[in-house]
């Protein structure tokens, strides 16, 4: 098939971007939506141009590095589904697709598609842990038996990427899919109730440093988001949040 | 004499850990903090590492190429890891899991190395649960197991298709809990470009910035490398498109041994190549195969109908199937090792028994478990005159919950329903055996320099059983390297604070700069990924599945003959100042054509066949590998040269002390 691709370019942090049209064929149906973007690329090196910078790794939808706003929106318009397991199938020949990076203010763009996440793995480490070392002592495994239900919903949240695609969505830009997801995990099972107190705490307060928007329940990140994960998380995350403010 | 010494301790085998922790140096927590660490990688190895090692008091700095550690590729392992806990109470224990991993193996590993890991395993599942991770669990709330390839027992835990994933952010949870501390910096979206050495001993690394460009000196008392394996030098495997072997080959360069390169896994089940556009391959977990049969058509009349789209797999009655691992090796049946199942289904596809366009693939089909677990589920849930159709809607249900996200990945690339229709499946370049030469602690052959996880080379031999990557991973990163690398910073103590502004380090950059030079002023004739892709058909052609020496000897040469033209024409455009993944592409194939001519060459010198190396010239009557413990029970272990086909040769002979060498029956 034969399309238009209209894609944002930036040079820099603080470069200028701006939309750049480019028509692209020999597009097949079995081809990933990244893979598209490699024939792009190859054309483009091969002029002597530079390619199109975008992350992508794994390219099996579990890393969570792919982030492109396709049409308006993140991932594109297949549900439960990363940009990489997007394939050229649910294209037509003759479309026309933009391409754009994430906009939020606390993900800046570094170049083209390319945006910085690190703010991330901030919230992360202000909190999404249980502090137990490594040192091999333990207690067994089995010692802390976890209702069924309550580890597979720990798990359903758990599974998260990381890849920003709730904030994307956003019209206020609110990580509070990502964060929440984190928060659940923890608090739904036994080994995350000791810091839950202080977890939820330190992880809003780094959330907000880091710039993003509040939560006006409108549900687009769920919508949106690669693994499904829920909005009860946040339901959840609030009342963690309520109760620590109580407490403490 | 070989000049390789395997340090491993004296005494009765499951002894010889407790033994060693018990005795060697230890540093005391207030040197610690004066003294530094850097690991490159973040995956299992890399993150559980560093945050160990920062638990333990060291300053420790971490690289990774990827935004964030947690998209380090341990996150795509989808089937589960193994561990001896006998949960099942089914006669599994740390020496059943030493001998399945030696046995499955083709006794080409280090006895020592892999009965710690048996015996550490049990803590990983401890640590893990401990640390919040969600394994998957029975009704009573304790944890379940499930079966993989080359065991008799069930021993393996998991969380859905996506036990990578959740180990690694079990990890990465770990290693956040330090950078919180300040103990742990990240260099995120860095790469390491050169291992700096100053009077023998690894003291820190070239690395470059990969938003800026800048590149940096960072020094250290010791380098930890733990950046997985180099499955992409074949182009398309399973690995991430990141996934290099630059960290290890240019410490390869600056003097640590490489260890039996030729030792690649293929992995059996994984989605077949669709096009030439595509960009890599994605994997089926094994543990599928717990449930699914694998089978093509007993005539070739219907094989051949089936690929011109005249016959569905599907309507194929019961009697026209061939279930080939269960016929030919009834003892383990579809769960044979993976060595083993992949070259099977090579052999009826090579015969002329595939099922699709291409003629490569073979059919993994959920039928009968589908009504399996259906008969099961209708009588527990009460309904006790089930009809058949009933029954395999409800044993859907329960495929789908155990290896739902398998099947859907699997119906997006495809755009086939396997619930409907059979998978297929075909081998694919999916892990490495071989990496750096280390000894019992970790070390390699440059002092101060340790490796880690794939990157090492130490427990797996010849073939890799499945779910024992994360095991390994886990083991070296949590429990083995963190104490082992102790014995060598003891004396490090008096050291003081390793500067960068030494002539070691000037020299190396220099080299480093000069390097990237080199690959941007290229006549600009092609581009980096038009010389990956050709050397890639080299390797799966010439030493992929199957091996002879000719097609090595001319793969050596046609290797040699591509770097020396990516060298004059490579085409990279854009700066070395920026972001520029063109230039990250370019050094890391320029590494992968080095290490494919080793690769042959060393494929070419172990006459034998043993696990994933298959040589044509050594199999028996029946087509299974013929091993030649007389002359190559040995790891041969590599001296770098700038041809690599006039490498050094050191080989470090295996001992056997505990376990009989038999031939592998999986019958």
């Amino acid at each position: 098939m034969k399309l238009t691709l209209k894609i944002w370019r930036q040079a820099g942090p603080e470069a200028k971007g701006k939309m750049v049209t480019y028509p692209l064929d020999g597009v097949d149906g079995d081809m990933s939506f990244l893979e598209m973007m490699d024939i792009l690329n190859e054309e483009l090196v091969n002029k002597g141009e530079e390619p199109v910078e975008f992350d992508h790794d794994c390219r099996e939808g579990i890393c969570g590095s792919c982030n492109m706003m396709i049409n308006g929106q993140p991932h594109g318009p297949q549900k439960l589904t990363t940009t990489c397991q997007l394939h050229m199938r649910k294209f037509n020949d003759g479309d026309t697709i933009t391409i754009e990076p994430w906009r939020a203010a606390a993900f800046p763009v570094i170049k083209d598609l390319i945006v910085d996440r690190s703010s991330f793995d901030r919230i992360q480490q202000a909190g999404a842990y249980v502090s137990v070392n490594t040192s091999g002592n333990t207690q067994d495994a089995n010692s802390i038996p976890v209702e069924k239900e309550k580890a597979d919903e720990a798990f359903h949240s758990a599974t998260c990427i990381g890849c920003g695609a709730c904030v994307a969505a956003c019209k206020n830009a609110s990580a509070m899919l990502f964060t929440s997801a984190k928060v659940s995990q923890y608090a739904l099972l036994p080994q995350g109730e000791v810091e839950a107190t202080k977890r939820v705490q330190d992880m809003v307060r780094q959330m907000d440093i880091e710039g993003f928007g509040n939560c006006t329940n409108t549900g687009a990140c769920m919508i949106e988001c690669p693994k499904g994960i829920k909005l009860e998380n946040i339901a959840r995350m609030n009342r963690e949040y309520l109760k620590a403010e109580t407490v403490s | 004499m070989s000049v390789l010494d395997s340090k491993v301790p004296q005494g009765p085998l499951a002894e010889k850990w407790v033994k060693h922790k018990n005795t060697i140096n230890l540093v005391n927590p207030a040197n610690k903090r004066n003294i530094d660490v850097i690991v490159v990688g973040t995956g299992l190895a890399g993150g559980s590492a560093a945050a160990t090692l920062a638990e333990l008091g060291y300053n420790v700095k971490t690289f990774c190429y990827n935004d964030s550690p947690r998209r380090a590729h341990s996150i795509a392992a989808q089937g589960g890891i193994n561990a001896a806990k006998n949960y099942q109470g089914d006669g599994d224990s740390n020496f059943r899991l030493f001998y399945d991993t030696i046995k499955g193996g083709d006794y080409r590993s280090r006895e020592a190395n892999v009965h710690r890991l048996a015996e550490v395993s049990s803590n990983i599942i401890d640590q893990c649960v401990a640390q919040g991770v969600p394994f998957a669990r029975e009704y009573g709330g304790l944890l379940d197991n499930r079966s993989f390839g080359g065991v008799l027992v069930s021993r393996t835990f998991y969380a859905a298709g996506q036990t990578g994933q959740q180990l690694l952010l079990g990890a990465y949870s770990a290693l956040n809990r330090q950078i919180n501390r300040g103990k742990v910096t990240p260099f995120n979206r860095h790469e390491m470009l050169d291992l700096v050495k100053v009077d023998g001993k690894a003291r820190g690394i070239i690395a470059r910035n990969l938003v800026t460009g800048e590149i940096e000196r960072h020094g250290a008392h010791a380098v930890v490398i733990a950046s997985g394996g180099y499955g992409n030098v074949f182009f398309l495997s399973t690995n991430a498109m990141g996934s290099n072997v630059m960290a290890a080959w240019r410490t390869h360069r600056r003097g640590a041994y490489f260890a039996n390169p030729c030792y690649t896994q293929i992995h059996p089940t994984c989605i077949p190549v669709s096009g030439e556009h595509q960009s890599k391959l994605t994997l089926m977990s094994e543990s599928l195969r717990n449930d699914g049969r694998i089978w093509v058509p007993k005539n070739l009349e219907d094989a051949k109908a089936i690929r011109e789209g005249k016959l569905r797999g599907v309507d194929l009655k019961e009697e026209d199937r061939d279930y080939y691992l269960e016929r030919r090796y009834p003892a383990f049946g579809n769960l044979v090792p993976r060595d083993v199942a992949s070259r099977a289904a090579k052999e009826r596809c090579d015969a002329g028994y595939g099922v699709n366009k291409t003629g490569n693939a073979v059919y993994l089909d959920f039928e009968a478990s589908f009504l399996r677990y259906g008969k099961v589920e209708a009588l527990t849930s009460g309904n006790k005159d089930a009809s058949e159709a009933e029954m395999i809607a409800l044993g859907k249900k329960v495929i789908e919950k155990k290896y739902g996200n398998l099947f859907d990945m699997y119906r997006n690339i495809t755009d086939e329903n396997p619930y409907e229709v059979p998978m297929k499946i075909f081998p694919a370049v999916h892990y490495t055996m071989g990496g750096l030469w280390v000894d019992y602690n970790l070390q390699t052959t440059v002092p101060g320099c340790f490796a880690a996880g794939e990157a090492n080379f130490s427990d797996h031999g010849a073939n890799r059983l499945g779910a024992s990557a994360l095991m390994q991973g886990l083991a070296d990163g949590y429990f083995v390297l963190p104490y082992t690398i102790g014995d060598y910073l003891a004396n490090e103590i008096r050291t003081g604070e390793i500067s960068t502004e030494t002539p070691e380090f000037e020299q190396a950059e220099k080299d480093t700069r000069a390097r990237i030079e080199k690959l941007m002023n290229g006549a600009g004739t092609h581009s980096v990924d038009y010389y990956h892709k050709k050397l890639g058909l080299i390797m799966w052609n010439k030493c992929g599945m199957s091996r002879n020496a000719t097609d090595l000897q001319a793969a050596m040469d046609e290797i040699a003959e591509l770097r020396a033209d990516f060298w004059k024409n490579v085409k990279v455009p854009g700066s070395a100042d920026t972001k520029n993944q063109e230039l990250e592409k370019a050094g890391r194939v320029a590494d992968f054509l080095e290490l494919g001519e080793l690769f042959a060459k060393d494929a070419l010198t172990r006459n034998e066949s043993c696990g994933g190396h298959f040589r044509e010239e050594y199999q028996t009557a029946e087509g299974e590998a013929l091993r030649d413990d007389e002359n190559f029970a040995f790891v041969s272990a590599w001296e770098y040269n700038e041809n690599p086909r006039d490498a050094k040769l050191h080989k470090e002979d295996l001992v056997f002390e505990n376990v009989e060498l038999k031939t592998r029956s999986y019958k």
